[in-house]
């Protein structure tokens, strides 16, 4: 394919989405204070019935996803999520289940197993447990994971454990690679946390120094190399002190669709930070209208959005000028090339909050993630 | 890696969380493993359909090089090259 400047207006030139990520729910009992979760959580009573989200699924399957990932909150939380797995599996979706492990019984596992579930993917916050449980705001997590580890694998599913990294867990990265293995893992991502919602706020607790996370990152990747057909490790490490930007999403509206509790599309977890996009709700649409016509989806396809230093980059259409949630977030304006980047003229705010890690020191504070309550109706 | 390569007496199979399927949207053969997408030719697609767990490496090469009239040795090459690749990947088990 060429790359040429033309927008994404025909079908032809805008291929099918890949993946459909589907938060069921934002209800989770963790309290994760890095969770990519917008701080403004959705309320059960909003979040889409079982034959909303069946309908979403199909109309995916037919437009060509391939990929179905369940995530929230915690997916567990929703009564119906064994119907909705087996659906999936019905419109011929490979079917990830991404879960914190909390609400889940062996018997559950089980049945989700049945129902054609193709694979699991579970979070662990460190390796140590005192620390796990701190991080995740919930005493005894750590413990009740190891056993739905094992409850997952005893069902012969696929087991990926999850952690993201941190100021907390660090300097225990290559212990979570060698826990996962324990546990029987296939996979195990290692995931420097992002800094978006939850994550965003908690930042100054959350980001270590440049010296601990280049450790951490040289220690994974040579187990990568130590331990290939034992495990597959993947790897996100920080952007923070990257010279160029990640391809976020692999490119906006070019991948994927994720899909709030109450039915909003977007093309990213943090879209809804952007001021001004339109984002259109599964419960109108059908997922092919989003993904050809929605504006949001089209707000940054192609490259007619760019500004310099991005428009005449080579690299535009290698990292699309990154991420626009963290160009805004930094910049103030998410046209902007992603200050990541080391020819944004915005480079110099990502070097002086990498900076203000360096000095951080004691136990970190938390602003936990906790959905708040809808005051009591008069 | 010497463990992730396949042997005359392995019997490879892909592991449940890897399917291969053909998409009929894009009309060509994807193996999907967790968050991965792999395109594969039409070579590697007669290979891992053979992949059924109870055919062994060698079976699996004679009856390739004999359903394509092929040079059993090159066969072999390729099979063993994409087996190994695959295992490296926890996308076969040998």
């Amino acid at each position: 394919m060429t790359a040429s400047p033309e927008s994404f207006d025909s079908q032809q030139r805008l291929g099918a989405p890949v993946a459909i990520l589907a938060e069921l729910t934002h209800r989770c009992p963790l309290g994760c204070p890095y969770c990519s979760n917008p701080l403004a959580l959705d309320p059960r009573e909003d979040e889409l019935s079982t034959s909303d989200w069946t309908r979403v699924f199909s109309q995916a399957a037919t437009l060509g996803v391939l990929h179905a990932n369940l995530s929230g909150g915690e997916p567990a939380a929703r009564q119906d999520l064994t119907d909705i797995i087996a659906h999936y599996a019905n419109v011929g979706l490979y079917t990830n289940l991404i879960t914190s492990g909390i609400g889940l019984t062996q018997d559950r596992v089980n049945e989700l197993a049945r129902a054609g579930l193709d694979h699991a993917q579970l979070s662990i916050q460190d390796s140590d447990a005192p620390s796990a449980d701190r991080i995740a705001g919930y005493k005894g997590a750590f413990a009740r994971k190891l056993a739905v580890a094992e409850w997952i694998t005893q069902a012969g599913l696929p087991l990926t454990i999850n952690a993201v990294i941190h100021r907390a867990n660090i300097f225990r990265a290559g212990d979570m690679v060698r826990l996962a293995v324990k546990l029987g893992a296939r996979r195990v991502e290692i995931a420097h946390t992002q800094y978006y919602g939850w994550g965003l706020t908690n930042r100054a607790a959350l980001m270590p120094s440049r010296t601990e996370a280049e450790v951490a990152i040289a220690e994974v990747e040579a187990l990568k190399k130590a331990l290939a057909g034992v495990i597959v490790i993947d790897h996100v490490i920080p952007d923070y002190h990257a010279r160029y930007p990640k391809a976020c999403m692999g490119g906006w509206g070019k991948r994927g669709l994720n899909v709030t509790p109450t039915g909003k599309a977007l093309p990213c977890h943090a879209a809804e930070t952007i001021p001004d996009l339109e984002f259109w709700t599964v419960r109108d649409r059908s997922i092919e209208d989003i993904w050809i016509n929605s504006p949001a989806f089209n707000a940054f396809r192609g490259e007619d959005w760019m500004r310099e230093p991005c428009r005449s980059c080579p690299r535009k259409t290698v990292d699309y000028g990154g991420c626009r949630c963290q160009a805004l977030a930094l910049t103030g304006d998410a046209r902007e090339a992603d200050p990541v980047c080391h020819l944004s003229p915005h480079h110099d705010k990502i070097a002086e909050i990498a900076a203000q890690s360096e000095d951080a020191g004691g136990a970190p504070l938390y602003n936990y993630r906790r959905m708040k309550l809808r005051e009591p109706a008069e | 890696m010497e463990a992730n390569q396949p042997n005359t007496v392995s019997k490879p199979c892909l592991p449940r969380g890897v399917r291969l399927k053909y998409d009929e949207t894009r009309s060509e053969w994807l193996l999907l493993a967790p968050e991965r997408v792999i395109k594969t030719d039409a070579i590697a697609v007669e290979i891992l359909k053979r992949c059924d767990g109870t055919a062994t490496f060698a079976a699996i090469v004679d009856d390739l090089a004999q359903h394509f009239s092929a040079d059993r040795a090159r066969v072999e090459a390729d099979v063993s090259a994409l087996l190994g690749e695959l295992a490296a990947k926890r996308m076969v088990d040998l």
